[in-house]
């Protein structure tokens, strides 16, 4: 059984074919990667999977269990964790808030128990901080604890990103575009995060342009192209794959 | 982290404490009373500024939740069921003293709600009422939730303003003493004075220390997000429908709180307490205080109160909420006690300068 199943998943957008009949699975462990050139419809694949968006037709089965239609946070609850193309952190919290927003499924003080600051309460607000602690240092930004989000670079602002999600004890972890607006130098730190975080037994489905580092860890890839699959294999395949060198690969060489 | 939460709250007593002993020393303790209504007033702003600064919600109808609590106080507080002694529910509910008797001004007997009843239902009905309001309204945004709850303020307003039963533009009066110990009731009376400015500055000081602990939680860490980025928090697994409600309801009953003592301490209540201007009123509080920081908005409501009611605005009372409003907006969006003061006077430096320069320039084109 696998992890994350799609299938047939579709979205319209007026008279465009955003996502169009697309199924796939993610097996549990594995980096599975969706690529394809701008406007294929990885936002909107992602979108799909995560409850932002709620397909038009097709169902999207994770852990044995229906989750389209069902809210964000919903299936977040659930283990499905994502970061977002562009960075959503909230940007005036500390860099340590941020994570601990993150282990907020994994916590339940409501309204009361907050308001009279119970000892229960304060004990898990002490857990909350120390799991936070610990995602930051296991990606090495334990420094930035105490910073404002939005004083934070770039590169710095994705990893508070990638920790926040991580403290939410995902069993799958969404990446979009994790290496968007990063140098090689840290396009490779990310690749290395990558296969950490799969070793700590997470899945995970990434959406990236940056072919080198879809092709150096996923395990399996889905070539998009104008919404539709076109291509799920092995990297080695896809590479060679004659339709996704005329609609991807050929591009770049042109 | 305990003790800087609770060294504010032990300041606010002292001041609270010392406040009292200087009116006595001075021999002005008339100022009690204003300090008494002040303090229920920034009952309402504390919880509007935990919707506001905290889950990021406006609301332009808190007038209203008060006026719940007090309408709904004052008008079972002073109805009479005397005549209706003998029905048997009537006499079922005054043997569980949920009526009870009393004597009017003129001596006439009254059979009516008990208050603390009385206050029970006004408090479960603005829960109710906040509860069927937010579930819609909270999912606007913006421009359009500012207009949607200035929408439930201006039906509060009206429905007030032309009910009989709610006196119509006169209002509700002789409204009874709310008893909370022996001997000790929420009133007007002059020997209660001391006694209510403590109430109400207790109530105030146990909504401070609720409200400081709520912010410091994992709810607070919350409604944060979802004021940072409502997508992002949902997608960390926070239900911001439910945490948008809960913050509205929450500051709903502390309005209505204040609602329902200031009209027993008032001894009344009117329909200006509904009019849109109070709403904006609390909002400018809110604003001025420092959207984020409760204890911003508890210092700019004592104050701004304070001198409302002393009559320091005069007739222009409404307009100087407004101008706050207005130069708030311009100047310091984040407040003035909340944020830096001196950066705050460097900013208005620069656009003056700025202004004059551009004057001048303008001038010299010529």
């Amino acid at each position: 059984m696998p992890l994350l199943e799609v299938q047939n998943i579709s979205k319209r957008f007026g008279g465009l074919h955003a996502v169009k009949d697309v199924s796939f699975v993610v097996e549990r462990g594995a980096i599975k990667a969706v690529i394809g050139p701008n406007g294929a419809g990885k936002t909107t694949l992602f979108n799909l999977l995560s409850g932002f968006l709620e397909p038009d037709s097709g169902s999207v089965v994770y852990q044995a269990r229906p989750i389209h239609g069902k809210s964000p946070f919903e299936i977040a609850r659930r283990g499905l964790s994502r970061t977002f193309q562009h960075i959503r952190l909230f940007a005036r919290m500390t860099a340590l808030e941020n994570v601990m927003v993150g282990c907020h499924v994994r916590s339940r003080s409501g309204f009361l128990a907050g308001m009279l600051n119970l000892p229960w309460t304060r004990r898990e607000e002490r857990q909350i901080r120390d799991k936070a602690l610990e995602m930051m240092a296991f990606l090495g930004i334990e420094t930035l604890a105490g910073k404002e989000a939005a004083s934070l670079s770039y590169g710095q602002q994705r990893s508070v990103e990638l920790a926040r999600a991580l403290a939410s004890g995902p069993a799958i972890l969404l990446l979009d575009e994790p290496a968007a607006g990063l140098n090689m130098r840290e396009t490779a730190d990310v690749a290395k995060l990558i296969t950490r975080v799969r070793d700590l037994g997470i899945t995970v489905l990434i959406v990236e342009h940056d072919m080198q580092l879809v092709m150096d860890i996923s395990d399996e890839i889905v070539v998009l192209s104008y919404g539709e699959k076109i291509a799920d294999d092995v990297p080695r395949a896809v590479q060679t794959n004659h339709e996704v060198v005329r609609v991807y690969l050929g591009e770049d060489d042109a | 982290m305990t003790t800087s939460r609770v060294t504010p709250i032990l300041a606010l007593f002292v001041v609270v404490v010392v406040v009292q002993l200087l009116t006595l020393a001075s021999g002005k303790t008339f100022y009690l009373t204003q300090l008494t209504m002040t303090a229920y007033y920034s009952l309402i702003v504390i919880g509007l500024c935990l919707l506001m600064g905290f889950a990021g919600q406006i609301s332009l109808g808190h007038a209203g939740f008060f006026v719940i609590g007090g309408y709904t106080s004052a008008v079972l507080t002073t109805l009479n069921l005397s005549s209706y002694k003998e029905a048997p529910l009537v006499s079922l509910l005054t043997r569980l003293r949920v009526l009870t008797d009393r004597q009017d001004l003129y001596g006439g007997q009254v059979l009516s709600v008990h208050p603390w009843v009385a206050c029970g239902v006004a408090l479960v009905l603005a829960l109710v009422i906040a509860w069927a309001i937010g579930i819609p309204v909270l999912k606007l945004k913006g421009h359009y939730l500012a207009m949607a709850t200035l929408g439930f303020g201006t039906i509060i307003y009206s429905i007030v303003l032309g009910t009989q039963r709610f006196g119509a533009a006169d209002g509700i009066s002789s409204v009874p003493p709310f008893p909370l110990l022996p001997g000790i009731s929420v009133s007007g009376a002059s020997s209660q004075r001391i006694t209510n400015y403590y109430f109400a500055w207790l109530l105030v000081t146990v909504a401070m220390l609720l409200l400081a602990n709520l912010i410091n939680s994992r709810v607070g860490r919350a409604l944060r997000a979802i004021h940072g980025a409502e997508d992002a928090s949902s997608a960390m697994g926070i239900d911001t429908g439910r945490y948008k409600l809960a913050t509205f309801m929450l500051s709903a009953v502390l309005a209505a709180t204040a609602g329902v003592f200031l009209t027993h301490f008032n001894g009344g209540i009117g329909p200006s307490e509904a009019s849109i201007m109070k709403s904006v009123r609390y909002v400018a509080i809110v604003a001025g205080g420092g959207m984020g920081s409760i204890w911003g908005t508890l210092i700019m409501s004592v104050v701004l109160n304070f001198f409302s009611l002393r009559g320091y605005f005069g007739s222009f009372d409404d307009a100087v909420f407004g101008g706050i409003l207005i130069l708030i907006m311009l100047f310091a969006p984040d407040g003035i006690i909340g944020s830096d003061l001196r950066k705050l006077v460097k900013k208005l430096m620069n656009k003056v300068q700025k202004s004059v320069s551009s004057k001048t320039q303008t001038t010299s084109h010529k």
